[in-house]
């Protein structure tokens, strides 16, 4: 590991460690992590690697969320998915042990608003509850029932009826269920 | 230590109280005051918006092309694209998309945190836009979007640099944009900083203050961090989270806190206690040295053990003396130079001050589990919080994502079937039916426990009897006495072993349907069983044995008592081992091998903490006899946690069921404080209190009671120094007389009272918060509908469109820029035709076709065909005009563009003055064109006034 922050200037770390949830074990650990991932070359921080690279990581190999993951946390003007360093330790520091309930369930509406329009519409559910469950023919919702389970979780959630669920009534449910801390977490 | 010892994974979470959620759902109507004048520009729709219009009218026939699939939920209804807008502009759904709303949002946050911290700002320190005044009334100026959300920056950026230092770092930390750009805000307001305090010409004083602070800061990431490097078994957590889910994992988190627990026992005793008395030489040689065989002493805890530090017996009642030992006679302390060190009561003071310690740090985590788990509200959304929150991310090997997926699948379904079915209603005979088996089921568990107390009671009274007789004859052989201590020991955690079995099998024959509600039923069953066993054997120790330590030839009951407690952790111990061999790896390979079963057994966690909660009680209970006991549970637990790591990994599988975590750690925690602490804690009061110690060894012997310790303490502090005379009033009145625990106890209550009652009106208030925003939202419904009312209404002002129009349309988009402006332009012109004669509105039609022939000169014959169709609509006696319109058309082919214009011209002038205005309007296009048709132009115009008239 003392290879590793050689690598990364001090005052660097120590403003990631200000502006993130990571200590500073964390932080050099994602480091190395994404220098590998880089594939050796030890460029700028800034450069990036492919969505594909990053979810060769066992971390998010299996996750069914992992592109929205992605897309959600690029800062890419090419809407690729990639991520630079940056962006790879707001993944982190969002999904860290210490990170608020609030920043945790702002990201988990934006991984869930599948098509970016800032609310959860009967479509976003219904691709949700499809990641959720996956696609086999056993496992996923008959029609019928998708459209009962939506119809009642906005009916449950949507405090305004419009029929849309948004970001504060998100919050709000997210906020009676005290499990979500502690599942929204990935450790590195 | 403290910080660490909580039941979660995570300490630090900062949890979002109910009190405190209304920093998520605030600051909408400054949101709102920014962002209307964006809605200002949608609602306007000006006339000229004709594409806009037109995009609909093609969204319209998509739609009804592609059956009605697209269903909002609202209404029903198909919004225009007008009303999209406005609702896609909503302050509530661009906050989670827009990066310019979530710093208007944080910026008023700051701005809220800054008037709290400083309750009264100084205005003129502040700079310009910092000024509340500027934005609480939304006054913002037509800038372009760009410079807006600079606008908003430069804010925010001052109203954090207005921040204190830990406020700061806390706000952008939870500050939900990315990095870089928190990053740039960072920078930002630290240049400020630097530039106005290069201003303002610090002292250096303050200026090595900054320096200081800056140094403390980076010390306290470095502890932070170094206590996380400290977090114990990370990597196997993770690993066990990874492949078993939250709910297993916390079974281990558990075992970790009382590990915690037990550490900080085992630092308090062995500091305190042990090392200060290691060194000291003990008051008189034991040369009892009854060495049986070595592998039964540390079974039993005695022999060799009984008369060493493990134990209350060795521990001496004097003062010890630092530095030099002084060679104390009797109870005399007779050196009072140096520190002393008296024993006794540190002793007392130890033990209590630790399960003081204790005692709070359980009652924080308890209350703060509580906070987390159990909210005010009590609506349902069970669907909903299944489907937000119930994947796992740190679920990571891929059977396991499966799994999850399988079970979130069925569960899922289940829900959406139980919310269909509403209310099965079992007939009377059935319910009745169903009742008498559960009555039955807890007679069972309910008789099989006091049948088990009751064998324990006599078992012990037994083996009581026995022991006193073995010591009377004296003859007996001392292995055998040594092995028959264990018998105890080993009937209950028998008992403790096999019961629970029989308790699941009983619950498997009442058929619970909801999951949690068979873990709470188990849950009670086992614990009344171990916390009755337990008070049986409490009865034993301190009633039979404390009280008549002579006729079982002791002369030290309480190392007895202690070693007592040694021999039922430890079995206990074994039992878990032998549990886990034979019922989780045989049941695995005999199920595998022998039933041919594919799946693994699941492992309970709810049992396993139980024995965990069982084990920390006995060693609680015997801190004060032994204060070795909880090193002996930090070994232990250590064996425990990598045995069952393996046992897990080789045996077991994920749970199918639903386990909800967080509550069930609430639980748990609340039974290890509820019965379990409180319980220990009452036995060892008693102990102290009431019970006289053994007069021939302990700290405290001679004494009447171990509180007496402290008592001639203070006494002799009295004695020595008058001016503390009050100390010893106020201990006798404060500590000895009862009132004053019961005033406590009476404060306490009413607090309790109070806060439930806060609760109480604090539900009150969200049922009528909850029924506001309800109206609220049929008021948003409302106003959407009457907004799109009223585009509907401009809509069907403004021509209907027809299958040919739209094609019209498509043609003019393939058109250059120019030529679609001028569309527009002539569009407008018949609108305020449209209003001054009544009659001329069907004619609008022609005026298009027209229009769109002259646009495509070079087109083929199908275009005016439609346009003959669309003439024959609108008026009878044009039907003649329509077809010397075509005429005119074929005309128009032949010759170049000139002299189309001319064409039309004499057409107008033979008919009627509809057929006018049709002309001007293809000047009006050809006067992009060129500019010499403008003179013809007007000439018509004057014509068509002149057919008006007549």
């Amino acid at each position: 590991m003392g290879g590793t922050s050689s690598k990364l200037p001090k005052d660097l770390l120590s403003e990631y460690q200000e502006l993130t949830f990571l200590t500073k074990q964390e932080i050099l650990l994602a480091h190395k992590i994404f220098s590998e991932l880089q594939g050796g070359e030890n460029g700028p921080y800034s450069s990036r690697v492919s969505m594909q690279k990053i979810l060769t990581l066992p971390e998010l190999k299996a996750n069914p969320f992992r592109k929205r993951l992605c897309h959600v946390f690029s800062t890419s003007d090419m809407k690729d998915g990639s991520l630079n360093f940056e962006d790879f330790l707001d993944l982190l520091s969002a999904f860290s042990d210490t990170a608020t309930l609030e920043i945790k369930s702002h990201y988990a509406f934006r991984i869930f608003d599948f098509d970016d329009d800032g609310t959860l519409d009967a479509r976003d559910l219904e691709k949700l509850v499809n990641c959720l469950t996956g696609e086999t023919d056993d496992t996923r919702l008959t029609a019928e029932e998708m459209r009962q389970l939506i119809s009642n979780i906005l009916e449950e959630s949507d405090i305004d009826k419009d029929g849309t669920v948004n970001l504060s009534e998100f919050q709000h449910v997210i906020s009676r269920s005290p499990d979500f801390v502690s599942s929204f977490k990935i450790v590195l | 230590m403290d910080g660490r010892v909580s039941f979660d994974a995570d300490p630090v979470i900062d949890f979002e109280s109910p009190a405190d959620e209304d920093g998520v759902h605030d600051s909408f109507s400054q949101l709102i005051q920014e962002q209307c004048h964006d809605l200002h520009d949608v609602i306007e729709m000006t006339p000229l918006d004709l594409e806009e219009d037109s995009r609909d009218d093609v969204e319209c026939l998509e739609a009804d092309s592609d059956a009605p699939q697209q269903t909002d939920h609202l209404i029903g209804e198909r919004w225009s694209s007008d009303t999209l807008k406005v609702l896609s502009s909503m302050p509530s759904r661009t906050i989670g998309r827009s990066r310019g709303a979530i710093i208007s949002q944080y910026c008023n946050r700051t701005m809220q945190l800054r008037r709290r911290r400083q309750s009264r700002p100084s205005i003129q320190h502040f700079p310009r836009s910092a000024r509340p005044s500027i934005r609480g009334y939304g006054v913002e100026t037509d800038a372009a979007g760009f410079e807006e959300e600079e606008n908003k920056r430069d804010r925010l950026v001052n109203n954090l640099q207005n921040l204190s230092d830990s406020d700061r770092v806390r706000m952008l930390r939870a500050m939900p944009l990315s990095l870089s750009e928190k990053k740039e805000l960072r920078m930002l307001v630290l240049n400020k900083a630097e530039h106005s305090v290069s201003q303002n010409q610090i002292p250096c004083c303050s200026q090595l203050k900054y320096y200081i602070i800056i140094a403390l800061r980076h010390g306290w990431y470095g502890w932070l961090s170094f206590l996380s490097s400290l977090q114990l078994w990370q990597t196997a957590l993770k690993c066990v989270g990874g492949r078993f889910g939250t709910g297993v994992l916390s079974y281990f988190i558990f075992l970790r806190t009382l590990l915690f627990f037990n550490v900080f026992l085992f630092l308090v005793t062995g500091l305190l206690l042990v090392v200060p008395q290691a060194i000291t030489h003990p008051d008189q040689d034991q040369n009892i040295t009854v060495r049986s065989s070595w592998g039964l002493e540390v079974l039993t805890g005695a022999g060799y053990f009984s008369h060493s530090l493990l134990y209350y017996g060795y521990y001496n009642n004097q003062t010890l003396q630092t530095g030099h030992s002084c060679s104390a006679s009797g109870n005399g302390t007779s050196c009072s130079s140096g520190l002393s060190y008296n024993m006794p009561l540190v002793y007392f003071f130890t033990i209590g001050a630790a399960f003081f310690i204790t005692c709070i740090i359980l009652v924080y985590s308890m209350s703060k589990s509580f906070g987390q788990s159990f909210r005010i509200d009590k609506s349902k959304g069970l669907l909903a919080i299944k489907v937000f929150s119930s994947w796992d991310f740190k679920v990571i090997k891929k059977s396991s994502v499966r799994l999850q997926r399988a079970n979130i699948g069925t569960q899922l379904k289940e829900l959406v079937a139980e919310v269909n079915r509403q209310e099965q209603k079992f007939p009377v005979l059935q319910r009745l039916f169903r009742l008498f088996i559960h009555m039955l089921a807890w007679i069972m568990c309910l008789g099989s426990t006091l049948a088990c107390v009751l064998a324990v009671y006599y078992f012990s009274e037994h083996m009581h009897g026995d022991l006193r007789n073995r010591t009377q004859a004296a003859s007996s052989d001392p292995l055998l006495k040594e092995a028959s201590l264990l018998a105890v020991p080993v009937v209950v955690s028998s008992i403790n072993l096999l019961l629970p079995g029989f308790f699941n099998v009983v619950a498997w024959m009442e058929k619970y349907d909801s999951p949690s509600m068979l873990n709470y039923i188990s849950i009670s069953r086992n614990l009344l069983l171990k916390v009755s066993v337990l008070g049986v054997l409490c009865y034993h120790w301190l009633g039979r044995v404390a009280t008549d330590p002579q006729s079982l030839g002791l002369e030290c009951w309480e190392s007895f008592v202690g070693q007592e407690l040694y021999r039922f952790l430890l079995m206990d111990f074994i039992f878990m081992l032998l549990d886990t061999f034979f019922g989780e790896f045989l049941w695995r390979v005999f199920s595998q091998k022998a039933l041919k079963r594919k799946r693994k057994p699941v492992f309970d966690i709810a049992r396993n903490v139980l024995e965990l909660i069982y084990g920390q009680t006995l060693a609680w209970l015997g801190v004060l006899f032994s204060p070795l006991l909880p090193a002996v549970q930090i070994i232990k637990l250590l064996f425990l946690f990598y045995m069952k790591k393996v046992s897990l990994k080789m045996n077991c599988q994920a749970s199918g069921k639903p386990w909800r975590a967080c509550q069930m750690t609430t639980i748990f925690i609340t039974l290890l404080c509820f019965p379990a602490f409180l319980g220990a804690t009452v036995c060892v009061t008693y102990t102290m209190w009431s019970i006289t110690p053994s007069a021939g060894c302990g700290p405290f012997r001679g004494l009447k009671n171990m509180f007496q310790a402290g008592k001639r303490w203070v006494h002799r502090l009295a004695a020595v120094n008058p001016d503390l005379h009050w100390l010893a009033s106020a201990h006798s009145y404060l500590v000895e007389n009862p009132l004053f625990l019961f005033l406590c106890a009476g404060i306490f209550l009413i607090m309790i009272y109070f806060h439930s009652q806060v609760v109480d009106g604090q539900r009150k208030i969200i049922e009528l918060l909850q029924e506001q925003i309800e109206n609220e939202g049929e008021d948003k419904k409302f106003l959407i509908t009457r907004l799109q009312h009223i585009h509907e209404r401009k809509r069907r002002v403004t021509p209907r469109p027809v299958k040919g129009a739209s094609e019209v349309h498509t043609h003019t988009l393939s058109h250059t820029h120019t030529h679609t402006h001028a569309h527009t332009l002539s569009h407008a012109h018949t609108h305020t035709h449209t209003h001054t004669h009544t009659h001329t509105h069907s004619h609008t039609h022609t005026h298009t076709h027209t229009h769109t022939h002259t646009h495509t000169l070079s087109h083929t014959h199908t275009h005016t065909h439609t346009h003959t169709l669309s003439h024959t609509h609108t008026h009878t006696h044009t039907h003649t005009h329509s077809l010397t319109h075509t005429h005119t058309h074929t005309h128009t082919h032949t010759h170049t563009h000139t002299h189309t214009h001319t064409h039309t011209h004499t057409h107008t002038l033979s008919h009627t003055h509809t057929h006018t205005l049709t002309h001007t309007h293809t000047h009006t296009h050809t006067h992009t064109h060129t500019h010499t048709h403008t003179l013809t132009h007007t000439h018509t115009h004057t014509h068509t006034h002149t057919h008006t008239h007549t």
